[in-house]
Formats: C-alpha cells, structure tokens, sequence
C-alpha cells in the first residue's frame, strides 16, 4: 500500500508541477500569438487588396457562412476579400485567398495553405501561377485548365493542383456573386 | 568522467542519427533544407538539455516503476513550450516544421538520454551529454539538409550557390532523396569508424 501511494503522489506532483508551468507559458505567448495570427492575416489581406485605408482584417461580413474582408478607401468598398478552399489537391488541402473588386472582377489570389509536391505542384505559390487569375470574371472565362479545354495553364508534370485551385476559386466567385447583394447592399459602391 | 568526452561522444562516437540511428522521422521529413535542419535541431537540443537536466534532478525521488510516465509528462512540458514560444516568435519555422514539433515528444534521442544517462548520471554530466547529443542531432540535421537543398534546390540557406543553368535534381527533396542521402551519410560514417580502429 504504501509504494501505491508513493506512486500516486509523485505522479500527480509531476503533473501538477507540469500543468502550472504550462498555464504560465501559455498565458505569457498568448499576446505574441495572437499578434503573429493578425499579421499573417494582414499579409494575405494586403496581397490580395492592395488599396485600402480601412483595416481589412476587422471589417468583416459574414454571409451564409463565409467570412468577407472588405477593403475600403474613404469609406467606399473598392475590394472585397475571401478564403476558399479544397480537398482536391494532390497533397489535400488547399487554402486560398482571393480579392476581387465589387464587380467581381479577381484583383489577386493566393495560396494559403498548401501540402503540393515541391518543384511540381506547389509552384501555384508562384506569382507565374496565381498572376493569370488577376482581371478574371465569372462570366466569360471558362473555369478549367487547359487540358480540360478551359483557360488556365496547368503545370508541367502537376495537372491536380492547378485543377484544384481553378475550381476553388470558381466555387469562391460564385458563393459571391450570390452573396454581393448583401455585401455591398446599402454603401455606395465605387465602382 | 570527463566532460568533454561526454559531449564530444554525441558528435561523433555516438552520434544519435549516424551511430545510434535514433529519432528517424524528423530526421527524414525535415531535413528538406538547412533552415529547416537548424530549426529542428536546435528544438530538440532544447528539450533534451532541459528533459536531461530535471529527469536528472528528480532521479533520486522518482519510483523505478512510474518512471517513464515521469519522464514523458517532462518531455511533453519542455516541447509544449517550445511549441508555443516558437508559434509566438518564429512562425515561419513553425509553419514549416509543422506537425513535427509536437513530435519531438516521441523523439526517442530524448526519452533514450533521460533512460540510458540522465536518470543515472549527476546533473552536471547530463547537461554535457544532452549538450553532446544535441549538437551532434543539429549537426546531422545541418547536414543531410545541405545536401539535400544544395542538389533538389541549387541553393544554400535560400542562396543560389550554383548558376541559374543548374537544373535541381527534384527527387533530393522528396522523400527517396532522404533515404538516399542518410543511407549514404550513415555508410560514410561507418567506413571512417573502421579506419579508426
């Protein structure tokens, strides 16, 4: 009985001594960390929306369960941002980012999360990739890579990513050409 | 007992990758560049200085039969702390060491040390060997991701070492370039190993 009880109380002073050191660590990073989330968000905001005065990251709209950044210059909406994303890629997931003007033209897109193959499928990182996206529209753009007879350049030797992305982005354009209404509804749009 | 052997036998001697061939996965997966490999290698080091210091401190009170429990509740600690100051601090190198910082937890270098050395030897041997043990993990890392992002990307820590001409030798980063080059590696190693003798 007595080893028993040795057991339990230098497992559970370990634990203890162990759980207070990190709910103390944890408490400390916690400014740091969230600090290191805004900015990452605020680097992939300003990539996609180069023109704003507004704070993009906390001038949210959230419309039937997509969150849109909205970029405004003296108060008037000049580009909207949002993440969609796919399971479709060789490696899983990927995340996109992508800026359009009200209109629903693309200003830019870019990749957030990716698990591509490196040299192959991962150079839709590449402003090479992302670039043929910028000016595109819903409408009269057929939202394939080439080898399906659509518009977009796949990549040499890595056909499922640029397949992936394309039709990412597509289903992005069109949750919000349904939700631009409520977007934009009510502000004056300068456009 | 002298305390440069101790460390110099993690180096070299004992060397956990090439001699002990401990902690393979990270070794494997991370290794892809140098960044990459000094990152990785500077964590565990971390976590083995600090696991290897207290595993020895406590070495005396802990019962021998809920000793590994102890140990790996010190490990995990020392890691979710590196995890979280790196989250905060560096989190470029904790997007791309990703999954395998938690894993540092069942890195067996460190669980390995506290069993075979820290939990017999005073504190101050333990530092040494930790110290040792670190460096020559770092080292391996440093290494075998030179190689690696030096052929599969023509570069060095991102520097273009050869002309734009070169072609990258894709399969160095992928994972049979991993294989490859600790195959090898491990080989030489034991080739200057039986010179020696």
């Amino acid at each position: 009985m007595k080893e028993i009880a040795k057991l339990l109380v230098v497992l559970t002073g370990v634990c203890v001594v162990a759980g207070l050191i990190l709910s103390f660590v944890n408490e400390a990073t916690t400014d740091a960390r969230a600090y290191q989330d805004r900015l990452e968000m605020l680097n992939a905001l300003n990539m996609v929306l180069p023109e704003h005065d507004n704070e993009p990251d906390k001038d949210i709209m959230d419309v039937s369960g997509v969150s849109y950044y909205v970029s405004r210059v003296k108060g008037s909406i000049n580009g909207i941002a949002f993440i969609t994303s796919t399971e479709k890629g060789y490696g899983g997931l990927i995340k996109i980012i992508v800026g359009v003007k009200p209109c629903g033209e693309i200003i830019g897109i870019g990749i957030l999360q990716q698990k591509e193959t490196p040299g192959l499928g991962a150079k839709i990182e590449g402003a090479r990739f992302r670039d043929q996206y910028k000016g595109k529209t819903l409408a009269g753009v057929k939202w394939s890579v080439k080898k399906d007879g659509g518009d977009f350049d796949q990549i040499s030797g890595a056909t499922i990513s640029p397949r992936a992305v394309t039709a990412a982005v597509k289903d992005g354009l069109e949750k919000f050409s349904v939700n631009k209404a409520k977007i934009l509804g009510g502000t004056d749009v300068n456009q | 007992m002298s305390i440069s052997k101790e460390f110099i036998k993690g180096i070299w001697k004992e060397n956990p990758i090439f001699v002990l061939v401990l902690g393979m996965c990270p070794t494997l997966a991370v290794t892809t560049n140098v960044e990459n490999g000094i990152g990785m290698g500077l964590a565990a080091t971390f976590v083995l200085l600090c696991s290897n210091i207290v595993v020895s401190l406590v070495r005396s009170i802990v019962p021998d039969r809920v000793r590994i429990p102890t140990y790996i509740v010190i490990i995990a600690s020392f890691v979710t702390v590196v995890d979280l100051v790196m989250s905060g601090y560096f989190r470029e190198l904790h997007h791309s060491l990703g999954l395998f910082i938690p894993l540092i937890v069942v890195n067996c270098i460190i669980l390995g040390r506290a069993e075979a050395f820290a939990s017999k030897n005073s504190v101050f041997l333990s530092i040494f060997d930790a110290l040792g043990m670190g460096a020559g993990f770092t080292f391996a890392l440093v290494l075998l991701g030179s190689i690696r992002e030096l052929f599969g990307n023509g570069t060095i820590l991102g520097y273009p070492i050869f002309g734009g001409g070169y072609e990258p030798v894709l399969v160095m980063i992928l994972p049979p370039g991993a294989f490859l080059t600790l195959g090898l590696l491990t080989g030489l190693f034991s080739v200057f190993e039986k010179r020696k003798r």
